[in-house]
């Protein structure tokens, strides 16, 4: 009986240990929603590539700072010539990448010409377009000249898409990468997490932390568990409708952010009805925007009027533009010639802003006379039958990459909305790089948005972010996909 | 017994062949493309096509199944599209989760239910069946997430004995990665054993009734001899076939359980295929199990045979 005793006791005090956790760490393991498919942020679209590696480990010739700023990383400083054609960059000097080899300007011209090659299957090589030709100047200069002036080059050069890696290693990435970041890849555990520890030879300010461990958690019923044990001590991505179980508890600091990820009730422009402006603008009237962020976002999403974020500095506050009003709706339905309302359908994506706020939308819009029959969709067939083929009347989903109001100007995108003054707009704001003049050429591209009702503005992506207390330097928006733990730290 | 065998086998690989076909016609015509899946909303459509041509998917569909059959053959089970990694790799290290969990949770239902199920069967209709009766009644009826849920908050939140969730792999020492294992495994195992309970319980009352039975007790056998050694063995059958099923479902039918706990379980694995239309990974990791569920009802037959002479003997 005392045996007995003994082990079970000893059983009990080893199963307790281990788990207990002590001041002035220097580890973090931060909880992310979904698995990166790689980790090569040059060959995917998929955020979660970038919201592991952007920053800790890969860097470009400029980089996206925590308030969506264009700031300088590889390239300490640059120069453009007076026609806003020749950016000519001053590298830093003395950089390594994580397997010892060297960061010189022939590494940036050949990411750079990689990206944009003909074979390329970076996800963004729109971001590349512009340039002409990139040419070594010493290694630590190099010169990109563009075939036309292009107003948001520096901007672009800061997306995950467009980080320098190196010839050598450029091939292995999605398995092991190697970057000039701060944070150097330790390993993948795949399902499971994956691992960051910090580079003993980073040129610039090391990090705070010693290991930064991403682990995965697929399910919002795990995120509160997994903090209240401590096992995870960051969710940047906390679901919010759980935010409720953690928010008075002293122990977490509930972080409200915005994302660039603009949440629309998308319409088929060019499909009767909807190719008529009374019948978008009756669907604009018909939605209460407060409503839907109350039900779709847990009341943490800003409103929008038109296709930009409230937290951007050229934003245009076009909420007012269409107020929720039933009896308005009904009349321009009527000048529509449909008295009688109509029917169409609404598919919907898996993420929950889609499928909770489609019920509020349906039902606010069977208020009006339009009745919505709901089709619940795959992410893999939302791709397939909205976005490539067009097949849809109405959808909702959240375009989450930053500055993308030119999406309304591409040619067979799946808005099927065509607009020569629209058009006019963006091929100017292209050419241009004056700040006051992208200011207001962006303000004339958000109002024609919202004029024509293009879709139905709803809310910006709120980033709800959830971590320990005493945790510190963590993005509280998300300008861009990433989760930068470069000033991450433990206060004592 | 060969003949017995053979036909087993013949049976066996017809229903692999067919299984094949169904599952790669069956997964080829859902909707949706993996490189756009990959790519995302901003790439244009000629590079789609771009890393369709590199993906091998523009291949004509009977040329693919051949391909892929073919290799299946060799035990090759192709590329993940979207890991680009070998499958077998990937399976490889989900079994390493996956095959650990469904053991342990096979085990403790085994050991929960033939005893409860014994005492249930020997005191048919009196409180004591009642009461264990009721329990797993509870038992299949409580939501296996719930149940989880309830013992992640209880072991991990308020006791700390176990980590709440996670797999920290086999090379973190076998103490820590068992003890990630625990509580999904406990919770897998409840609704098992509880349906295990009721089906020995109702096969031994079924044998107990048997006229053979009557006559070891009226031979003067204890009660205690008879259960154990005519009832229990001649009632193993449906046990046992119970048991083959659920060790199948355990190997890879615990998303759900995998999803509370965060492993990295075989189901996820196949789940996340579907959504990110990894088509090689969902084929490969389905035949898989095909086979895998084949070999364990072919063991479970074959463990007829042991368990009923009478089988062993029959032309």
């Amino acid at each position: 009986m005392r045996l007995w005793k003994t082990i079970l006791a000893a059983a009990v005090l080893s199963l307790a240990t281990g788990t207990s956790a002590f001041a002035a760490r220097t580890d973090l393991v931060i909880g992310i929603p979904l698995e990166p498919p790689h980790l090569d942020p040059t060959a995917g679209a998929a955020a979660a590539i970038d919201e592991v590696l952007y920053a800790n480990v890969f860097e470009g010739l400029t980089r996206i700072g925590p308030k969506g700023e264009v700031l300088p990383d590889l390239a300490e400083s640059w120069t453009i010539s007076d026609d806003g054609k020749v950016y000519t960059f001053k590298l830093h000097s003395g950089v390594k990448f994580h397997d010892g080899t060297d960061f010189d300007a022939s590494d940036v011209k050949f990411s750079l010409d990689r990206a944009r090659a003909d074979n390329s299957v970076n996800a963004q090589k729109g971001l590349f377009a512009a340039i002409d030709k990139v040419d070594v100047v010493d290694p630590a200069t190099v010169k990109v000249t563009l075939k036309n002036p292009q107003g948001s080059f520096l901007y672009n050069m800061g997306w995950g898409d467009a980080v320098i890696v190196a010839p050598e290693s450029a091939d292995t990435n999605k398995e092991k990468p190697i970057g000039t970041g701060p944070f150097k890849f330790q390993s993948w555990a795949k399902g499971s997490s994956i691992t960051l520890v910090k580079s003993d030879n980073y040129w610039g300010t090391p990090a705070f932390l010693d290991k930064a461990e991403f682990r995965i958690v697929p399910d919002a019923a795990a995120y509160v568990p997994a903090l209240l044990s401590g096992d995870i001590q960051a969710f940047p991505f906390f679901d919010a409708d759980s935010v409720a179980q953690v928010k008075d508890d002293p122990r977490f600091k509930v972080v409200i952010g915005a994302t660039e990820g603009e949440t629309l009730l998308s319409i088929n422009n060019k499909k009767p009805p909807f190719d008529k402006l009374q019948v978008r603008q009756a669907i604009s009237y018909a939605l209460d925007r407060k409503a839907i962020i109350d039900g779709a976002s847990a009341g943490l999403g800003q409103p929008i009027g038109s296709h930009m974020s409230p937290a951007n500095k050229d934003y245009v506050d076009l909420t007012g533009r269409y107020p929720h009003d039933v009896a308005k709706a009904k009349e321009l339905l009527k000048e529509a010639g449909l008295e009688n309302g109509f029917k169409a359908t609404l598919k919907l994506p898996p993420p929950s802003y889609a499928r909770l706020g489609g019920e509020i939308i349906a039902s606010e819009l069977r208020d009006v006379g339009i009745d919505l029959e709901i089709v619940p969709v795959e992410w893999a067939q939302w791709l397939d039958q909205v976005f490539t083929k067009k097949d849809y009347d109405l959808t909702i989903v959240s375009h989450t990459e930053p500055n993308d109001i030119d999406i309304y100007s591409r040619k067979d995108y799946y808005f099927n909305y065509d607009n020569p003054a629209f058009d006019k707009v963006i091929a100017d704001l292209n050419l241009t790089s004056d700040e006051a003049k992208r200011k207001e050429l962006l303000g004339q591209a958000q109002k024609i948005l919202a004029d024509d009702a293009v879709v139905g503005f709803l809310f910006e992506l709120p980033k709800v972010g959830v971590w320990d207390a005493k945790l510190q330097g963590l993005w509280e928006n998300a300008p861009i996909q990433a989760n930068d733990l470069t000033k991450v730290k433990w206060s004592e | 017994m060969t003949a017995y065998l053979l036909k087993r086998l013949t049976i066996a690989i017809a229903t692999l062949v067919l299984a094949s076909m169904v599952v790669f016609a069956v997964l080829e015509i859902l909707p949706g493309d993996p490189a756009r899946l990959m790519l995302g909303m901003n790439a244009s459509a000629d590079q789609v096509d771009l890393l369709r041509n590199q993906m091998g998917l523009n291949a004509p569909l009977p040329w693919r199944y051949l391909h892929w059959a073919g290799g299946l053959l060799s035990l090759d089970f192709g590329r993940s599209y979207t890991y680009s990694v070998p499958v077998i790799d990937l399976v490889r290290e989900r079994l390493a989760v996956s095959l650990p969990l469904a053991l342990i949770a096979l085990a403790l239902s085994t050991i929960i239910a033939i005893p409860v199920g014994l005492f249930s069967a020997s005191r048919r209709g009196r409180a004591g069946d009642t009461v264990a009766m009721g329990a797993a009644q509870l038992g299949v009826a409580v939501p296996n997430f719930w149940f989880a849920l309830m013992l992640i908050y209880v072991f991990a939140v308020w006791l700390r004995l176990v980590p709440a969730g996670g797999f920290p792999g086999w090379g973190a020492g076998p103490w820590p990665a068992l003890k990630s294992l625990l509580l999904p495994a406990v919770a897998l195992a409840l609704p098992q054993a509880a349906i295990l309970a009721r089906v020995t319980r109702s096969a031994l009352i079924e044998v107990l009734n048997e006229d053979y039975i009557r006559t070891a007790r009226a031979k003067g056998l204890p009660y205690r001899a008879v259960l154990w050694r005519h009832a229990l063995r001649n009632a193993m059958i449906p046990v046992l076939t119970i048991l083959g099923l659920q060790f199948a479902f355990l190997l890879a039918g615990t998303i759900i359980i995998e999803n509370v706990f965060y492993l990295p379980g075989l189901g996820r694995l196949v789940f996340q295929a579907i959504t990110q239309r990894d088509l090689i990974v969902v084929e490969s990791v389905v035949m898989l199990l095909v086979a895998a569920v084949i070999a364990v009802n072919l063991l479970v037959d074959l463990s007829y045979a042991v368990v009923d002479p009478r089988l062993r003997s029959r032309q």
